[in-house]
């Protein structure tokens, strides 16, 4: 196992997210994007602790802060898009023109 | 390194077929017309990576990602999606932009710029997956040289779920119009200056 495979699959399961996040117009769609690029992000994280030889395993640690950032972003990302919902009766993210200036 | 040595390592096999799972899930997750089916893909890909995690002796980590994305997360995006009434079956509206090209340029970009910093620091050197007890390790390098941002995130999470429900719940001053008498909406009797 090479470091540089698992950075690889990282980088592409990342541009997937960066793609779905471009392109879905349903807001928890883009929230289910964002969840794809955070794994991305695991992978990398958990690669450089196992495979690099630290001993103070800081890659694990940060994919764990990491994991439970990502719990609190989708609670508080799935109420922004309820309360939307309820004030426009939409959650698509391109009729969301209220601070366009 | 050569790609034939590479793949001679069972490991590398297993690694190739999680990792072809989990590209496949993924961009059926930002592809698909059904949203439900989008979900249980992000399930499929998170699993692949769990699976990643336990190829590389990181135990807790892994089981962390089954319990709190694929136990938890998961079902909040269904419960979201059931909340916010998004298209369950095929719909007509479609659920993408049309400009689908310069998002996918954007992100072959993105690919080709993240995949060549990362991997030109690193070479194509063998790496051997730490074999000693990790979860007991991890679990002292948490608690002693990173107490401050555990407990730091414990406070993010608390703040997350009163954030939560302040923001979704329904504001009980704000008088809801369904339930207004129409008595009092009448615009002659409702202001009492005139």
């Amino acid at each position: 196992m090479t470091v540089n495979q698992f950075l690889i699959l990282g980088a592409l399961l990342f541009s997937l997210g960066v793609y779905g996040v471009l392109v879905r117009r349903n807001a928890v769609a883009v929230l289910l994007s964002i969840e794809l690029m955070l794994a991305a992000v695991n992978i990398n994280l958990v690669a450089f602790g196992s495979l690099l030889g630290d001993t103070l395993h800081t890659g694990h640690v940060f994919a764990l802060f990491v994991i439970t950032v990502a719990a609190a972003e989708v609670g508080i990302g799935l109420a922004i898009v309820i309360l939307i919902f309820r004030n426009r009766s939409s959650a698509n993210v391109d009729e969301l023109d209220l601070m366009k200036w | 390194m050569s790609f034939g040595d590479w793949i001679g390592q069972s490991e590398n096999i297993v690694f190739l077929v999680i990792g072809v799972v989990m590209v496949a899930a993924g961009w059926w997750v930002v592809t698909s017309r059904n949203l439900v089916h989008a979900v249980l893909m992000l399930v499929v890909a998170l699993a692949g990576s769990a699976a990643l995690f336990l190829m590389l002796g990181a135990e807790f980590v892994a089981w962390t990602v089954v319990l709190v994305y694929i136990g938890a997360v998961v079902v909040l995006f269904l419960f979201g999606l059931m909340i916010t009434r998004a298209p369950l079956r095929r719909d007509p509206v479609p659920l993408d932009h049309r400009r689908r090209w310069p998002a996918l340029a954007v992100a072959a970009a993105v690919f080709a710029t993240l995949a060549y910093a990362t991997t030109a620091f690193f070479g194509w050197a063998e790496g051997t997956a730490v074999e000693r007890n990790l979860t007991g390790d991890l679990g002292e390098a948490l608690f002693r040289r990173f107490v401050i941002p555990f407990e730091a995130v414990s406070f993010v999470l608390l703040a997350a779920l009163i954030g939560g429900i302040v923001v979704a719940r329904k504001d009980p001053m704000e008088s809801d119009p369904m339930e207004s008498d129409p008595k009092e909406s009448d615009p002659k009797e409702s202001d009492p200056r005139e």
